[in-house]
C-alpha cells in the first residue's frame, strides 16, 4: 500500500505536522480527562422549579412530549374537589370531559372510600402539558408534577426543552440517579439540609 | 446549563433553598389537605420511574465504533473493496443512525468538548470524549475512514449519491469554506453555553427517530435531494467535524490510493470522483503559472496578518449581535427596549421572570457578563476565519508537483469509489 519513493521533504514535513496534530488531540483529550466522568448524564425537571409553562409539552423533540405527568401518591391529599383534576368553573364534580382540566382526559379518577378518591395518570394520554400540575399545585398539594420519563426521551445531546424552559427548571442529572420525584426529592432534600 | 446562568440564580437557588426548607419542615406535617388514614385496606401506588439505557450499552457503542472503523480500514487498505465500505456504513447507518437515533455522533461531541472546556462544571461523559476522540486519531493515520464508513449522517447521503455532477473548482472551493464558520459558531455557542448548533440544525437525526419539526423535516429532505445530484452535500459544505478530519486526514500516515501498485496515468479514474477530490497530474503549463504566482503568494502571506486584525475586528464588532441568540441577553435586552412587555400575560419568559422574584439588575449584570464572552469569543472567531481565508488565498497558487492522480488527502472520504476504475491490477479485463 506504501509506494516505494524517496523519503522527501514533503514526508518529512507531513510527519512534523502529523506529530503536532497527535500531541494537540493528546494535549486536549487529556485536558478533558482530567474533568471527565465514567457514569453518563440523563435530562431531567426539577418540579420545585418548574413553573408550568406548558412549554414542556410543545418544545420536546417527541410528539407527544417524552415529559409527562407523574403524581407522587404520598403527598395527595385524595380530595373530591381536586384541583389538578377539575376545571376551576367545573359544574359537576364528574368525570365528564367537560369538567376535566386535562385536555387529553389522562387522569383516571377511582372512587376509594368516603370522601376520597385516586387520581392516576395513564402516560400513555398525557402529552406533559403541565395544566394539571398547575392546577394541583395552586389549589392541592402539589402532588402531580412532571417528569421526564426515560424509557420515551431520547437523551439528547441537548433536551431542546431546557434551551426554553423560562425558569431553567431541566438539567443533566447522573444516570444513575436519573429521577426527582417529588416524594423522595423531599426526603434527599430536607437529609441534605440537616 | 450555563455558568453566568448559574450565578443568575445563585439568589434564586438561596430563595428556593431557603422555601424549601420551610416547605419541609411543614409539608408532612401540615399539607394543604393532609394524606388521609385509609380504612378500606387501600394501597397506595407508585409512580414509575422506568430506567435510562444501560451505562453498559452506552461503551458497547463506544467498541462497536471502533469496531466498525477496524473493519472499514481493513476494507480500504488490504481488500480494497468497495462494496465491503458500502456494506459496512450501511450496518453505521443502521446502528448508529436508525438504532441509536443519530445521538451522540462524533459531529455533535464538538460541542460536549467546547463547553466541558470552556465551563468546567459541565463534567464530559467518557463514552462522550471517546466518540470525539477515537475517529480523529483514526484519521491520522487512515485517513477519513470515518466518513467513510461510520458517519451515518454519512453513509444517508452517500448511499443517495445519484447522478454527481462536477462542480467548477471555485464554487467546490468556496463552500468548503462554510464548514469553517459553522465550527466555529458552534465552538462559541456551545463555549458560551448558549446552544448546541450541530446538534438542532442536524438534518438527518429527524429520519432517524421518524419525528421531527416541519421544518427540519424540509431541510432533511432537501438535503437529500441535493444529494441526488451534488454528492454529500452535508459532508462537504457543512460537515464541522469535517473541518478537524481534514486537518489530520490531510497528514495522516496512511491513506486510500487509488492504484493498488504502480500509477499508469490511464486517466480512467479522472472523473470516477462523485465529490470532485482526485487530484490530477500537473502539467508543464500549471508549473509555469507557478513561478508567475510567487508574486501573489507574497501577498497573500502578507495579508494574513491583515485579514487576522479585520476578522478579529469584524468579529468583536458583531458580538452584540450574536449575543442576542443568549436567552438571558435576549431577556435582558427586551424588557429594557421594550418596558411595556411586562404587560403582557402571554410573554411567558417575561412574565416568568417577573414572578422569579429575581431583579433586574441581576439579569443586567448577567447579560453583561455573557456579553463580555462573547466579545472575547467573537473576535477569535473573526481572527480565526481571517486565518482560515488567508490560508485559502495561499492555497490558490500553491502547486505541488504531481506524477499521478491522488485524492486530495484532506477532502477524500475514503469511500472507496475510484478504485474500481483503476485498471492496475486488473490484468484480465485489459488483455
Ligand atoms: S418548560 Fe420548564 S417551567 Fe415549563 S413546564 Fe417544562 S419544566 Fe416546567
Ligand atoms: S393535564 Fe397535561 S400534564 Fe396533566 S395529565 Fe393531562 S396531559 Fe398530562
Ligand atoms: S432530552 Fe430530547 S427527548 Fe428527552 S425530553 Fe428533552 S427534548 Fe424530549
Ligand atoms: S475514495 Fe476519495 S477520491 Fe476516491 S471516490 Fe471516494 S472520495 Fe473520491
Amino acid at each position: 500500500m506504501e509506494r516505494t519513493k524517496p523519503y522527501n521533504r514533503r514526508d518529512f514535513l507531513d510527519g512534523g505536522m502529523r506529530m503536532s496534530l497527535a500531541l494537540g488531540l493528546g494535549g486536549v483529550g487529556g485536558l478533558l480527562l482530567s474533568n471527565s466522568t465514567g457514569e453518563d448524564w440523563v435530562w431531567q425537571i426539577d418540579p420545585f422549579k418548574c413553573t408550568q409553562c406548558g412549554r414542556c409539552a410543545d418544545e420536546c423533540v417527541l410528539t407527544p412530549s417524552a415529559v409527562k405527568c407523574v403524581h407522587a401518591f404520598d403527598l395527595c391529599g385524595y380530595c373530591d374537589l381536586c384541583g389538578g383534576f377539575f376545571l376551576p368553573d367545573a359544574n359537576d364534580l364528574n368525570t365528564g370531559a367537560e369538567n376535566q382540566l386535562c385536555p387529553t382526559s389522562a387522569i383516571e379518577r377511582k372512587y376509594i372510600e368516603e370522601p376520597y378518591f385516586e387520581y392516576v395518570v395513564n402516560e400513555e394520554l398525557c402529552i406533559g402539558c403541565s395544566k394539571c400540575v398547575k392546577g394541583c399545585s395552586s389549589f392541592g398539594n402539589g402532588s402531580l408534577h412532571l417528569q421526564i420519563k426515560h424509557d420515551l426521551c431520547k437523551n439528547c445531546n441537548v433536551c431542546a426543552i431546557a434551551r426554553l424552559c423560562p425558569s431553567d427548571a431541566i438539567a443533566r442529572l447522573p444516570a444513575s440517579e436519573p429521577y426527582l420525584v417529588k416524594g423522595d426529592f423531599i426526603e434527599s432534600e430536607s437529609t441534605r439540609s440537616e | 446549563m450555563s455558568t453566568i446562568k448559574n450565578r443568575l440564580n445563585l439568589w434564586g437557588n438561596l430563595i428556593l433553598v431557603l422555601c424549601l426548607t420551610a416547605w419541609n419542615a411543614t409539608s408532612f406535617a401540615q399539607q394543604r389537605f393532609p394524606k388521609p388514614d385509609f380504612e378500606s385496606g387501600y394501597v397506595q401506588p407508585h409512580p414509575t420511574t422506568p430506567e435510562p439505557r444501560a451505562l453498559w450499552l452506552e461503551y458497547s457503542d463506544v467498541l462497536v465504533l471502533i469496531i466498525v472503523l477496524a473493519l472499514a480500514a481493513w476494507f480500504v487498505f488490504k481488500r480494497r473493496s468497495r462494496r465491503g465500505i458500502l456494506w459496512v456504513s450501511v450496518f453505521a447507518l443502521a446502528y448508529f443512525g436508525f438504532y441509536r437515533e443519530g445521538c451522540i455522533c462524533p459531529i455533535g461531541s464538538v460541542q460536549n468538548v467546547a463547553l466541558s472546556l470552556f465551563q468546567p462544571e459541565y463534567v464530559i461523559s467518557l463514552t462522550v470524549l471517546a466518540f470525539f476522540i477515537i475517529p480523529l486519531i483514526v484519521s491520522l493515520f487512515f485517513g477519513r475512514i470515518f466518513c467513510a464508513a461510520a458517519c451515518p449522517l454519512g453513509a444517508v447521503q452517500d448511499l443517495l449519491v445519484y447522478n454527481p455532477i462536477t462542480l467548477a473548482p471555485w464554487v467546490n472551493k468556496s463552500l468548503g469554506l462554510i464548514p469553517y464558520l459553522y465550527l466555529g459558531l458552534a465552538v462559541l455557542f456551545a463555549a458560551t453555553g448558549t446552544d448546541f448548533l450541530i446538534c438542532r440544525y442536524d438534518p438527518f437525526v429527524g429520519f432517524f427517530r421518524m419525528d421531527a419539526s416541519f421544518l427540519m423535516i424540509v431541510l432533511g429532505v432537501s438535503f437529500l435531494l441535493i444529494g441526488l445530484f451534488i454528492a454529500r452535500p452535508y459532508c462537504r459544505f457543512l460537515c464541522p467535524y469535517g473541518v478537524l478530519l481534514n486537518w489530520t486526514s490531510r497528514f495522516s500516515k496512511w491513506h486510500l490510493t487509488i492504484t493498488p501498485a504502480e500509477c499508469i496515468d490511464c486517466k480512467l479514474c479522472e472523473n470516477s470522483c462523485p465529490f470532485d477530490v482526485i487530484e490530477q497530474p500537473t502539467t508543464s503549463q500549471s508549473i509555469r503559472k507557478t513561478k508567475a504566482d510567487t508574486r501573489r503568494f507574497v501577498t497573500y502571506a502578507l495579508m494574513i496578518p491583515l485579514l487576522v486584525g479585520t476578522g478579529a475586528y469584524l468579529g468583536g464588532k458583531s458580538h452584540v449581535f450574536m449575543s442576542g441568540a443568549h436567552p438571558d441577553v435576549e431577556l435582558a435586552e427586551l424588557l429594557i427596549t421594550q418596558p411595556e412587555v411586562e404587560n403582557d400575560p402571554d410573554n411567558i419568559d417575561v412574565q416568568t421572570f417577573l414572578a422569579s422574584g429575581k431583579t433586574m439588575p441581576e439579569l443586567v449584570e448577567a447579560a453583561v457578563n455573557i456579553r463580555r464572552e462573547f466579545y472575547t469569543g467573537s473576535a477569535i472567531l473573526g481572527g480565526f476565519l481571517g486565518l482560515v481565508l488567508g490560508f485559502f488565498l495561499i492555497n490558490q497558487v500553491i502547486f505541488s508537483t504531481r506524477e499521478i492522480y491522488e485524492p486530495n488527502k484532506g477532502n477524500c472520504f475514503s469511500c472507496g469509489r475510484c478504485m474500481d476504475y483503476c485498471p492496475v491490477g486488473k490484468e484480465p479485463f485489459l488483455t
